[in-house]
């Protein structure tokens, strides 16, 4: 199959997501589709794949010119797409979400889906427990789901974008083994969209690179990292060194903290956060983490043990005194947990500070937002709603509504989806706020992240917290052992 | 596009002339001349200058139960609860209109603040079991409707029974002073309209200008972000419905006070359902509110002239609101067939 994007225009307000992009895709390769966030990539994938239509422009399919009115039509062309986040029915069982996407008979004939779902996950190497729900699988594993998914639908083209977010190590070799043999061995065409370098470096035979919008370069890989990142950025960011801190007074502590939820309890955890210092939580997904994170937020009442903030005993406090108080918390789902799809910028900006007049000043309020927009680097105006900003974008508008000045910081996986640039600026941004005293605690699937962000690390697996190490004296090999439960 | 822009424009008034057409057809099969039929409505609604009141005075008593909706809407609220709230606000106001003896402006004053009173409560109520008991405004909101029906019946057949025997139909009529000043022999209360109008702009400043508003805006869109974001939702959504009871409440007080002289057995008449339809029909824009609800009013009045002038029953008004309703529905909001020039969210990268 060949597919050709030829000139594909998609405009978002003043936003020119795609300008005019052209593109090929051969059969049996594996493309990067390389830039940084609010490149476009997404937005010409979505497109792609029939998820929106372009403004302008034209998909040709083996030369034939294709619309899509929806992803199933494009499926039906033999175009699918893994989404970033798996459009799942989360209360369903497999079979019956992997029925959903099919069927198209009366009845439910689920006995003869799970036979092909089982045969097909053993041929990918994929691990699925055809019996559970779908809420009780990981994210991992509910990608393996929506993959089978597509190659059952027909897809000849598979667009996985951002695949490795969030998935454990393990689920990702396995991923980029099945994607190598869909390509080698049946002659799929793989778009791997993507801002990690070494993902594209390992998997890919090409890589497109685009930047604002446009087509900017191509590349066979694996070549230097230095060619794409130029390409991505026109100049090489160089990482900033961590900066030094001066250990200030405990801001929080823990004492024998056991939080539970039905799924997972964490038992007796202990640590001190001080002022100014940046402490990592590192960790598979679901380990017990967020759990800690959330009762340190008063979102999750502790079952035993002691929380103090700033001196005083925290149990029992809700998440709005908290917040009062000082701590700020900001969580992975960007528009479920943190941004209100469908209001503005200036309204968010209006929204989280702490103090408030009974009647909006909005020429203020516009002109707060114009500054943040500016200090965060916000692709986008006071009157652009949330959810109409990039992943990225999004990510930067939940910094940019943290309060000054604040004592504690606890915050999910703070640059997910970030590209370089991107997360150097908020940790940038992050750090600068050491200086008046602000303790960070964050969590973080990425191992390097925490390393290199992080001033001291604690590790959990299954529940249980590790002794607490040294970044500076730490490697991503001793981390991997602490998170496989070693000691 | 310039044909797609004026769709967008002209969409609220679709479902109206689709419902009109239906009805037509409705009426030529029964076979009598829908030209007829209509006109027949029209001069009912605004044949002259009583009837115009008349639309008009049953109008108030809606505006002010869809203002209050409007609150409740934007904070993600299915105040359902809206027409035992307007019904509370008929009780209590009968209670005062009854029960004291003083001057008029002392009796309407007591009697208007009784009414927002009994209303907030009955709206507060719905709140406080959303947010302490966990059950949803739309189940306590009809519950509290029947108890509100049977509270109304029981004091028309027991304690506030007229002197000449119960007839089951209402109280007696209330003193004078009790009343809204009516203008001639309407039923139409000029002060009922400053009451309206007053409401209304509240509604428009709070809603657009003020930081509460804001903070519904986000509770109806995101509960949990705006939680998240530091908004208390269980304050604000019993402040909500707190203040569209008392709006609804003050329409009750309109109804008992000016449309009738006391207190009837259905005082509402289904004020407040229709109340949630306007806002619904209107797709929540403020400014559409008062007109789709002057629709409402004109049809529902036209309607009963067409009864004496033809043959057909009264409840063809009914009909004609009922069918634009379901045509409203049908077409839905212009996305779902693909006129839609607001894109989607979630669309971008």
């Amino acid at each position: 199959m060949h597919i050709e994007l030829r000139q594909i225009r998609k405009y978002f307000g003043p936003v020119k997501a795609n300008d005019g992009i052209s593109l090929t895709f051969e059969s049996g390769r594996i493309y990067g589709l390389l830039g940084e966030n609010g490149a476009g990539k997404s937005t010409l994938m979505k497109i792609l794949s029939g998820y929106q239509p372009p403004d302008d422009g034209e998909i040709l399919i083996d030369g034939q010119p294709q619309r899509f009115a929806s992803p199933a039509e494009a499926l039906g062309s033999g175009i699918g797409m893994l989404y970033q986040d798996p459009l799942d029915f989360p209360p369903f069982r497999i079979g019956e979400n992997y029925l959903l996407g099919r069927n198209k008979r009366l009845f439910l004939n689920l006995k003869a889906a799970h036979r092909e779902l089982s045969e097909l996950s053993r041929r990918y190497g994929f691990s699925l427990d055809l019996q559970s729900n779908i809420d009780n699988l990981s994210l991992g594993e509910r990608q393996q789901l929506e993959l089978v998914r597509l190659l059952v639908g027909g897809a000849q083209l598979l667009i996985l974008d951002e695949p490795t977010t969030g998935i454990s190590a393990e689920q990702k070799d396995v991923l980029f083994e099945s994607i190598l043999r869909l390509a080698r061995e049946e002659g799929k065409t793989v778009i791997l969209v993507s801002h990690k370098l070494d993902e594209v470096q390992e998997l890919c035979g090409h890589a497109y690179v685009l930047q604002r919008g446009v087509f900017v370069g191509e590349a066979s890989v694996p070549c230097l990292n230095e060619t794409l990142v130029e390409m991505m950025f026109d100049q090489v960011p160089d990482r900033r060194e961590r900066s030094p801190y001066a250990l200030g007074e405990p801001v929080l502590e823990l004492k024998d903290l056991t939080v539970s939820t039905y799924r997972l309890s964490v038992e007796n955890v202990n640590l001190q956060v001080c002022a100014g210092e940046v402490f990592g939580l590192a960790g598979l997904e679901g380990s017990g983490q967020r759990l800690v994170l959330q009762a340190c937020a008063g979102l999750l009442k502790p079952e035993q043990g002691k929380i103090s903030f700033d001196g005083h005993d925290v149990r029992g406090w809700g998440y709005h005194r908290l917040q009062r108080a000082g701590m700020a918390y900001v969580a992975a789902g960007r528009l479920e947990e943190g941004l209100v799809a469908g209001l503005t910028l200036s309204e968010h900006v209006i929204l989280a500070q702490p103090e408030h007049s009974f009647l909006v000043d909005w020429t203020s309020a516009r002109k707060k937002t114009e500054a943040r927009i500016e200090k965060y680097r916000i692709v986008g105006i006071p009157d652009t709603t949330a959810d109409a900003l990039s992943g990225g974008n999004q990510q930067r508008l939940l910094f940019a509504l943290l309060n000054d000045p604040l004592k504690l910081i606890l915050l999910e996986h703070p640059t997910r989806g970030l590209d370089i640039r991107s997360s150097d600026w908020i940790w940038e941004l992050l750090y600068r706020r050491r200086a008046d005293g602000t303790a960070i605690l964050f969590m973080s699937a990425d191992l390097d992240e925490v390393i290199e962000r992080s001033d001291r690390i604690a590790v959990f697996s299954g529940g249980k917290m590790s002794r607490i190490v040294d970044a500076r004296q730490t490697s991503v090999d001793e981390l991997g052992h602490l998170i496989g439960g070693q000691v | 596009m310039n044909v797609r822009r004026g769709i967008v424009i002209a969409w609220p008034v679709l479902p109206i002339v689709g419902a009109l057409a239906f009805t037509s057809i409705l009426l030529m099969s029964f076979g009598s001349s829908p030209i007829e039929s209509f006109q027949a409505m029209y001069q009912g609604a605004f044949g002259d200058r009583s009837k115009t009141l008349s639309v008009l005075a049953f109008w108030i008593p809606l505006m002010l139960s869809s203002t209050g909706l409007l609150v409740t809407f934007t904070a993600g609220l299915w105040n359902i609860g809206v027409e035992g709230q307007i019904v509370m606000g008929a009780i209590a106001a009968s209670w005062i209109a009854l029960r004291v003896n003083a001057p008029a402006p002392v009796m309407i004053a007591l009697e208007v603040m009784m009414a927002m009173a009994a209303g907030a409560l009955w709206g507060g109520l719905s709140a406080i079991l959303k947010t302490r008991g966990r059950v949803h405004e739309i189940f306590s909101g009809l519950a509290l409707n029947n108890l509100a029906i049977i509270l109304t019946n029981y004091l028309i057949s027991g304690p506030w029974q007229p002197p000449e025997g119960g007839t089951f139909r209402g109280t007696q009529p209330f003193q004078a002073a009790a009343l809204l000043p009516r203008l001639g022999e309407s039923r139409f209360s000029p002060l009922s309209l400053v009451f309206t109008i007053v409401a209304f702009a509240l509604v428009v400043i709070a809603l657009r200008g003020t930081f509460w508003g804001l903070k519904l805006k986000a509770l109806g869109k995101n509960l949990r972000s705006a939680f998240l974001l530091g908004v208390s939702s269980e304050r604000e959504a019993i402040l909500a419905m707190l203040f569209c009871g008392a709006l609804a409440g003050l329409g009750g007080a309109v109804r008992v006070l000016s449309w009738f002289d006391s207190l009837r057995q259905s005082i509402s008449g289904g004020i407040g359902f229709l109340a949630l339809l306007v806002v619904m029909l209107a797709s929540f824009r403020i400014f559409w509110v008062p007109l789709v609800a002057f629709f409402f009013s004109a049809v529902l009045n036209g309607s009963i002239t067409l009864q004496l002038r033809t043959q057909l029953h009264s409840s063809l008004g009914g009909i004609l609101t009922g069918v634009m309703v379901l045509f409203v529905l049908l077409f839905g909001d212009l996305q779902k067939i693909g006129l839609g020039l607001r894109k989607k969210p979630h669309e971008q990268q």
